[in-house]
């Protein structure tokens, strides 16, 4: 066998090819990937064109799918103000902020998924201001706080997994609903696919009355 | 003169004794991560196993974080086992590098009571200063935050100052680039946004610019390192490879960030950027599997380190199968929309940790364990060979294992709870009582089981390999 190396002359077999190369190509890519992180960031600033300004949390905020788009879509309705009072947009980012700092400091996303980013232990927090289990539009911020400051005797799942108290309290529950109720209104290209949001919809005007149904057993 | 057989950090060079410090610390580190993965999956199958007193979030958080914790370890350890023979020079600030290990070590072991005995705080940035920063990976504390930032400042200066007054090799190059880039990308982790979508985008550039392209290229450089001291590849091939796979992979692994910027508030281009880029991932992910095995059947086999040269094919295998195949498997936009957030991605997360970075770490604790014997003879018919080759095997069976039955429960997840159910609480918990769902998560504990019986093997014999043995080292070639 012939001990000769006819590659050692390819230039494409030379590191010095495959050094230049490896530069140019991790210097191109930084390079685009700087300038789309400054393109992105109009887009997520609160208040851009995908993230909305903190201060939706005075109005209804709902989740329909997009025939146009093909998609679930945020869907920013008509004034409904969060327990009941209209912040400023100076107050709705404070608010919205401490219940961030709150899930952040509960470690919220060692059980959890925002975004979908996180653990898998429990469900995902996307949507959870609209999440059907929360009962009713009426029912569902108090039910929310009450489920934050103690979870821990309530009602969860049939899987026996319960989250657990957390000492959370009454303020940092309520600022916690803001963050939600923020984060549902974020536009995420469609995720969750097929969210059945609650039924937001305004009650049916005066409907007669008819005594209530005994309670069942 | 040393005896061979016998441990003596005579045996060592003075990077060399540091790095044993590294790696005593990483492998106990993953044995935490063993042992806080196993009580978290426990609570899968029962959830009122240690309720309110570790809860899953805990062991979650110890589990990942000891995770990252012995890997940089072991990188670190890796870095200063190779840095004094690639420089042909002493360690430049070796008192410095030993004070800063006791430092930094010290700090983990602070931030591990915090996370196991205060676990959380008030929603104040005193919690996130103190106690826990609730960002996954990187939960610890932001007073650790800046401990790590000088830690590493530290370990950088010793890298390029060595080499500088040294050799500086290619492999040089590589490593002192990527290690200002891993260390600057770590910075972006360090704030607080009320914006959850600007918090997780920056966060993904630690994340993922971490995992997905820096930690890849820094295990490359030292894994180049593994292949010319075990087989005694020549050194202009195993620098030529290292370049080809630093163009691939930043070339894909860069802009393949966007596979993390589908869902969350980031415009929609991220959807076919990161879906295109990422595609390409698995390429640098072959070129290193047909390196290892090309370089290795070269050789015909013959090298000086037999369980070393095993994790290292192991190593090249399990980077393909778990980042590139399990990678691919979920990221275009069109699956990752029922895929992501679910047991898919901890299948993938799970093979493509341990196929891509514990495997070189492994590789580089056999390393140690010859030299610091006196370089003894490692290669076949080796007394006792049965404990690193059944602790291979273990390990390699319940990660298996584990990444089997998370991909089930995943497909079982992304279709009961995303696609059907639309992800609601209803839906969630539709899918993680399926009987499908239980099974995976039984079959995952057994794994987990198999794992650590593993673990322990390897403990057993990298502690005894080599003992007594009074043949030299198998010169390779």
């Amino acid at each position: 066998m012939t001990s000769s190396t006819p590659s050692a002359d390819l230039w494409w077999a030379s590191p010095s090819f495959w050094r230049k190369l490896a530069i140019w190509v991790t210097g191109g890519s930084f390079v685009m990937l700087i300038f789309l992180t400054f393109d992105t960031m109009s887009y997520i600033q609160a208040g851009g064109k995908k993230v909305p300004a903190y201060s939706v949390i005075n109005q209804r905020v709902d989740y329909k799918f997009d025939d146009t788009l093909n998609r679930f879509q945020p869907v920013i309705g008509p004034e409904e103000p969060l327990f009941g009072k209209v912040l400023t947009e100076a107050e709705a980012e404070a608010l919205v902020s401490k219940g961030k700092l709150t899930t952040q400091a509960k470690n919220c996303m060692s059980c959890h998924t925002l975004l979908g980013n996180g653990s898998y232990f429990a469900p995902d927090l996307t949507k959870a201001w609209l999440d059907p289990a929360w009962g009713s539009k009426e029912l569902r911020e108090s039910a929310m706080v009450a489920f934050l400051i103690d979870p821990s005797d309530k009602l969860h799942n049939s899987a026996g997994r319960r989250m657990p108290k957390l000492g959370i309290t009454e303020e940092e529950a309520r600022a916690t609903v803001a963050f939600l109720k923020w984060m549902s209104a974020i536009d995420t290209n469609g995720f969750p696919h097929n969210f059945k949001a609650m039924d937001q919809s305004d009650p049916a005007p005066a409907a007669p009355t008819e005594p209530a149904a005994p309670a069942q057993p | 003169m040393t005896t061979l057989g016998v441990f003596n950090s005579a045996n060592l060079n003075g990077g060399q004794k540091l790095a044993m410090k590294y790696f005593a610390v990483s492998l106990a580190l993953f044995g935490a991560q063993i042992l806080f993965g196993m009580l978290a999956g426990i609570q899968y199958l029962k959830p009122d196993f240690l309720y309110e007193v570790i809860d899953f979030s805990v062991n979650r958080t110890l589990h990942v974080n000891a995770l990252v914790v012995w890997l940089l370890y072991g990188f670190i350890g890796g870095v200063y086992w190779i840095l004094e023979d690639e420089a042909q020079h002493p360690v430049v600030g070796l008192k410095l590098g030993n004070l800063i290990f006791w430092i930094l070590t010290s700090a983990v072991v602070v931030v591990v009571l915090v996370y196991l005995f205060i676990q959380i705080g008030p929603g104040e940035m005193k919690s996130i200063w103190l106690i826990n920063e609730g960002r996954e990976y990187i939960e610890a504390p932001r007073w650790a935050d800046i401990g790590i930032v000088v830690s590493v400042l530290t370990f950088f200066y010793n890298v390029a100052a060595t080499f500088a007054k040294g050799r500086y090799t290619g492999i040089a190059g590589v490593l002192v680039l990527d290690l200002l880039a891993l260390f600057g990308l770590y910075l972006a982790g360090m704030f607080y946004t009320p914006n959850v979508s600007v918090d997780q985008f920056w966060w993904w550039w630690v994340i993922h610019l971490w995992v997905e392209a820096t930690w890849e290229v820094l295990v490359g450089c030292i894994m180049a390192y593994m292949l010319i001291v075990t087989l005694g590849v020549s050194r202009k091939i195993v620098e030529t490879w290292l370049y080809i796979e630093v163009a691939l992979m930043f070339g894909s692994g860069i802009l393949g960030l966007g596979h993390h910027y589908f869902w969350i508030g980031t415009p929609e281009y991220w959807l076919t950027i990161g879906g295109f880029f990422s595609a390409l991932e698995p390429v640098p992910l072959v070129a290193m599997v047909v390196h290892a095995v090309f370089d290795a059947g070269a050789h015909k086999l013959k090298n000086s380190n037999h369980p070393a040269l095993g994790w290292t094919i192991g190593q090249a295998a399990g980077n393909f199968f778990g980042a590139g195949v399990w990678g691919f498997m979920h990221t275009l936009p069109q699956i990752n929309l029922y895929t992501h957030g679910t047991q898919w991605s901890a299948s993938h997360g799970h093979l493509a940790f341990f196929g891509a970075y514990s495997t070189a770490v492994i590789g580089f604790f056999y390393l140690a364990a010859q030299k610091a014997r006196g370089n003894v003879y490692m290669s076949g018919n080796l007394p006792g060979a049965w404990k690193w080759k059944w602790s291979m095997a273990l390990l390699w069976i319940g990660m298996i294992g584990m990444t089997m039955a998370m991909l089930i429960a995943g497909y079982e997840q992304s279709q009961i709870e995303r696609a059907i159910e639309g992800s609601t609480w209803m839906g969630y918990f539709a899918a993680q009582t399926h009987p499908w769902f239980v099974q995976a998560m039984n079959w995952r504990q057994i794994s987990g089981w198999a794992f650590a019986l593993g673990y322990i093997l390897l403990v057993w014999d990298l502690l005894t390999i080599g003992k007594g043995e009074t043949r030299p080292a198998q010169n390779h070639s």
